[in-house]
């Protein structure tokens, strides 16, 4: 069983979202990246957990520059065998999953799983681009994956419920909770990674679709009005009369 | 030139789908709606009040997959000569209008909050870095996709009528195999709420969400949980808001007991307005939120509702 897992890195959760150059760029001054929570707790950790009890090969590709070696290192301690970075900023999600494509083609796995969505960009389109691309069916937001033989049977979320479907490998899927619980790296992990190959090849492909023009903030909310709890007909009038919700 | 919305029929022919329609009317060209399955052609018809001209059904495709709808929107445009296509940003959106886009080569605005601007590229407004800040995308290439969040626009419905016509889309093969769906309990989706009652950990137990399901139902709203309470099982998943739940940006959103973490603000920072009820004065929700009450949920919860009845009674 060949699977690839893409990652990509994101801000830590807690980092403080500013921009620079009129507002055209994300200020990464002081912003620690990190895996993409989905992309690492879901997507790679049932990839190692279905590689742990069916054999195989788990790699890991990424878009981007010198210094995301980081956190292909992560990803390499926490378990994955080898890791690929296409050596270049990405630029939109086609141009991304466009070059993570032609290396699927190129290396044919019979997954390929991606986290749900990056929290930066929350664009959820990678997937379903690289899918597309691979003419190969894809199952977005799979909460729970078991493979027998070369039959899949995947739960995904639809509009508030679940429904359970079959499908035969190759095929692509995006992870989201109830996939996999996140793992810490061990020291032996780490250690392990340093030595774990890592294989740099450059773009094939330069066309982008989309791309962002500027950023902005939203306006500073206005401080919390604070009622009494005895009082709630004056939160009802509020609602009615001045945020007119209800 | 014209626009295709697909619409997505799973639960029916809603509001969302009244968005994604008004929404590209007011692009200004024609509008043809295209949707798979076995949708009431009634019911499709009502498309026609939002803007649609005509609805093309087709009855052959499989609602659940993915590669099929997105042959059958690739041949409607082709058979349209459509260069915008408009989606409602639900799960099949999320998983189609990724495909189409290289099928069209075509960007694709994932998530769009604001119709494209009017001057300069074409480019439209979303959330970034989990709804803490905005983006404006352009889109480079001659056709376009734009994937519409719910409840970012009012539905504007006319007196105009529209015929819903059978359409060979050439679907294709499905490779993927339903076994089953549990279908949504509630009856309001999620997503699609103006105004969602949401509770935590501070409601201290299962049995004690009686008062929230009474409050949701006083004000029609959907109700929601945070994620510890669905990870300890006293809500259904489905319901889990923030982060690595459901994402939804409601009119009104009412929090009690539920402090308001970072990754919990992360699903409803796009509400536009917030109400929490929190005992701890000190919990960070309440530097997010617009009317705040410090109190027990179980004595405020009861009076809120008791007001809202009264506010029900002399509205009617």
């Amino acid at each position: 069983m060949k699977i690839l897992v893409c990652i990509s890195k994101s801000p830590d959760t807690t980092s403080k979202i500013a921009f620079t150059e009129g507002n055209t760029k994300f200020d990464e001054n002081g912003v620690q990246y990190i895996v993409n929570p989905y992309d690492e707790w879901y997507a790679l950790v049932r990839a190692l957990e279905l590689k742990e009890t069916l054999g195989g090969n788990v790699t890991i590709i990424t878009v981007g520059n010198a210094a995301d070696e980081a956190i292909i290192r992560k990803a390499l301690a926490i378990g994955a065998d080898d890791a690929v970075r296409i050596d270049a900023d990405p630029k939109d999600a086609y141009f991304t999953a466009s070059q993570i494509a032609k290396y699927a083609k190129d290396n044919s796995f019979d997954i390929v799983l991606t986290g749900k969505e990056t929290i930066n960009y929350n664009g959820s389109q990678v997937a379903g681009m690289i899918a597309e691309e691979l003419d190969m069916p894809f199952i977005s937001l799979a909460t729970k994956l078991d493979l027998n033989g070369t039959t899949a049977t995947i739960e995904r979320e639809v509009m508030g419920g679940v429904q359970v479907v079959e499908v035969n490998t190759p095929f692509v899927a995006s992870c989201a909770k109830g996939m996999a619980e996140q793992r810490i790296p061990n020291m032996r992990g780490i250690m392990a990674a340093r030595t774990k190959p890592l294989t740099v090849i450059p773009v094939t492909n330069n066309e982008e679709y989309t791309a962002y023009a500027s950023y902005s903030m939203p306006e500073a909310k206005t401080a919390c009005k604070m009622i009494s709890p005895d009082n709630m007909d004056e939160l009802v009038s509020l609602l009615h009369n001045e945020a007119k919700v209800i | 030139m014209s626009t295709i919305v697909y619409i997505t029929t799973n639960n029916g022919v809603g509001k969302s789908a009244f968005e994604a329609v008004t929404y590209a009317k007011k692009m200004g060209e024609e509008v043809i709606a295209v949707t798979v399955g076995n949708a009431d052609s009634s019911l499709l018809a009502e498309l026609g009040v939002y803007g649609a001209s005509k609805v093309l059904v087709d009855r052959n495709a499989n609602v659940d997959d993915d590669q099929q709808i997105t042959r059958v929107i690739a041949s409607a445009v082709e058979t349209t000569n459509a260069n915008k296509v408009v989606f409602s940003h639900d799960l099949i959106a999320k998983a189609v209008a990724p495909r189409l886009s290289v099928r069209l080569k075509a960007g694709l605005v994932a998530g769009a909050i604001s119709l494209p601007s009017t001057e300069g590229d074409f480019s439209c407004k979303v959330n970034v870095f989990s709804g803490k800040a905005f983006g404006s995308v352009t889109v480079k290439t001659d056709k376009k996709i734009i994937s519409l969040l719910p409840n970012s626009i009012q539905p504007e419905a006319t007196s105009s009528a529209c015929t819903v016509e059978d359409f060979n889309g050439n679907a294709g093969e499905t490779r993927v195999k339903v076994l089953n769906t549990k279908k949504p309990e509630g009856d309001i989706p999620l997503p699609e709420a103006e105004v969602v009652v949401s509770a935590g950990r501070g409601l201290k137990g299962p049995e004690n969400w009686g008062i929230i399901e009474d409050l949701a139902k006083v004000l029609g709203a959907a109700t929601a949980c945070s994620r510890p309470v669905a990870d300890i099982g006293w809500r259904p998943h489905h319901e889990h808001v923030g982060q690595t739940g459901v994402a939804i940006r409601p009119n009104l959103y009412i929090a009690v007991g539920i402090s308001g973490a970072i990754q919990h603000l992360a699903g409803v920072n796009g509400s536009k307005v917030m109400v929490v009820i929190n005992t701890d004065a000190e919990a960070p929700f309440f530097k997010a939120a617009d009317y705040g009450i410090v109190g027990d949920a179980f004595e405020v919860v009861p009076r809120l509702i008791e007001s809202l009845k009264k506010f029900n009674a002399s509205n009617n």
